[in-house]
């Protein structure tokens, strides 16, 4: 065994001590340096997720409110904003129900909160109830007519353009604008009430706008007229003319 | 005859020590398997949630969507996300699609205070909401290009962030197709949505879901029946955000325009 070991060159014998040490060196160091609890499950510290989910709760969540308030709860799950939670209006609320003495949310008073979702912009989704708040009832708080646990509207509104604003002053620029929107939609009552339940009809034949635009008609000049039967005749006017636009394009 | 019954006795003697490692080569796996679900079950709020039974996804429907931002609003107030326009965990972004094909996308502070209505002389084909958030990526790229295991995929399938690991090296925010993370500037270590880790694992909803006010977020359990998301996907015509580079994300855009990047 001595003979084999002198045997060994001098600079081997050097390099492979130096080597060893290097190698022990790193086993030490990494068994130091990385986390006990690191790849227990995958290439994590199993240990973050417990600093994860120490964090607090802000939000309560709505289940939480209507243990409570069930009173509330009861009223908004009937009504047009069952699906709001109570925290979207009244802010993070979770300190408050693990100490209701300790910290009260508040209720918004002002003009600011509700057209965050309802005032007009044309990115949002049609039917999705929209005012233009300088012109709705300007300086008076919402609250004072809208209740927002049950946010119908507190009159049924008798007018189309009480909703539908928008198509309503573009169609009152229009060559349409004395043609009443019920000539072409044909309207139930209920509509009014429950306005995605009934929604309203689109006129379905060429001949009903015809009745004012086909050349075999008699009535104002003015009226552009066409020949019903070599216009187009697959289609119905509206799938390319937009009667509610000024240039009826 | 002496040699063959001396071979009979090493293969009876082969056969048994055969018999004997396959019965440990998978019986004792399952023991250790066993042993660490219990383990995690310890770690997570004593014994009622276990993360090997839940698997998490989320659905956005765009034509849900009012761009009120109250889910930007509400996951800064539950995370601690800093109010400074340029941190957010989740935001709303808005299309303008103009006729002649023209797309400006806009999010002034994430959709926070709102948007403002936009004058211009072009005229308007479409326009819309959507709502941005981590993509939960069951292939997620920022997790293979961590150099020190700091962001990593849990059991459940949501991508994490160890923030006290996290050296800040930004590699994960160049990783991630969909801009979804940002270096925290007081913990100067990387951050992105955890789908509110700390809430489901309390069977609570995440704060932007709860705060939706249009239900355009539906949050739930991936490929189970009873799951709100499995009925999202089937009523809805569903897609991903960037399908091509297989991330394979867990969130779910229904009604989404091919415009939207």
């Amino acid at each position: 065994m001595k003979n084999y070991w002198n045997s060994i060159p001098e600079q081997v014998k050097r390099i492979s001590i130096l080597l060893i040490v290097i190698v022990a060196a790193f086993i030490v160091i990494r068994a130091n340096l990385v986390p006990k609890d690191f790849g227990e499950l995958g290439h994590y510290r199993t240990s973050a997720i417990d600093e994860i989910i120490a964090q607090n709760l802000k939000y309560g969540g709505e289940i939480l409110c209507s243990e409570c308030h069930d009173d509330v709860a009861e009223k908004k799950a009937s009504s047009f904003h069952k699906n709001v939670s109570c925290e979207v209006c009244h802010g993070p609320a979770a300190d408050h129900a693990d100490d209701p003495d300790s910290f009260t949310p508040t209720a918004p008073k002002d003009r600011d909160t509700c057209p965050i979702c309802h005032e007009y912009l044309q990115s949002r989704p049609t039917g999705f109830p929209q005012i233009i708040s300088v012109s709705h009832n300007p300086f008076k708080p919402c609250k004072s007519c809208h209740n927002a646990h049950d946010p119908t509207p507190p009159e049924t509104p008798k007018e189309c353009s009480a909703c539908h604003k928008e198509i309503f002053s573009v169609k009152s620029l229009s060559h349409h604008a004395f043609v009443e929107c019920k000539t072409c939609h044909k309207t139930k009552d209920n509509h009014r009430l429950s306005p995605r339940e009934f929604i309203p009809e689109k006129p379905t034949s060429r001949n009903f706008c015809g009745q004012c635009h086909s050349d075999e008609i008699v009535n104002n000049d003015e009226i552009p007229k066409i020949s019903m039967t070599e216009h187009e005749p697959k289609y119905v006017c509206w799938q390319c003319h937009y009667p509610h636009l000024p240039e009826a394009k | 005859m002496i040699d063959s019954e001396k071979n009979d006795e090493t293969r009876r003697n082969f056969l048994r020590k055969l018999c004997y490692s396959a019965v440990l080569a998978f019986v004792s796996p399952s023991l250790v398997m066993r042993g660490k679900n219990k383990k995690i079950v310890e770690w997570i709020i004593g014994e009622n949630y276990n993360p090997y039974d839940h698997y998490w996804s989320m659905g956005i429907d765009i034509n849900k969507c009012i761009g009120c931002g109250r889910c930007a609003e509400s996951c800064k107030i539950e995370n601690n996300v800093p109010k400074e326009p340029f941190f957010f965990r989740t935001w709303v972004e808005r299309y303008h699609i103009y006729k002649d094909g023209e797309v400006a996308i806009d999010s002034p502070n994430g959709a926070i205070n709102g948007f403002s209505k936009v004058v211009s002389e072009k005229s308007l084909e479409k326009s819309f909401f959507v709502p941005k958030i981590c993509n939960q990526c069951d292939h997620p790229p920022c997790v293979q290009v961590c150099p020190v295991g700091a962001t990593f995929k849990s059991i459940d399938g949501v991508v994490l962030v160890d923030a006290n690991y996290c050296i800040g090296c930004r590699y994960c925010i160049q990783a991630c197709p969909y801009g979804a993370r940002y270096i925290h500037p007081v913990t100067r270590s990387a951050d992105k949505c955890t789908f509110c880790y700390h809430r489901i694992v309390k069977g609570k909803l995440p704060a932007c879901v709860e705060n939706c006010p249009t239900q355009a977020r539906v949050f739930g359990e991936f490929k189970k029946k009873a799951s709100p998301i499995e009925r999202f996907r089937r009523m809805n015509k569903i897609n991903v955000l960037k399908p091509a580079l297989n991330t394979e994300p867990k969130v779910f855009y229904a009604n989404l325009d091919m415009e939207v990047k």
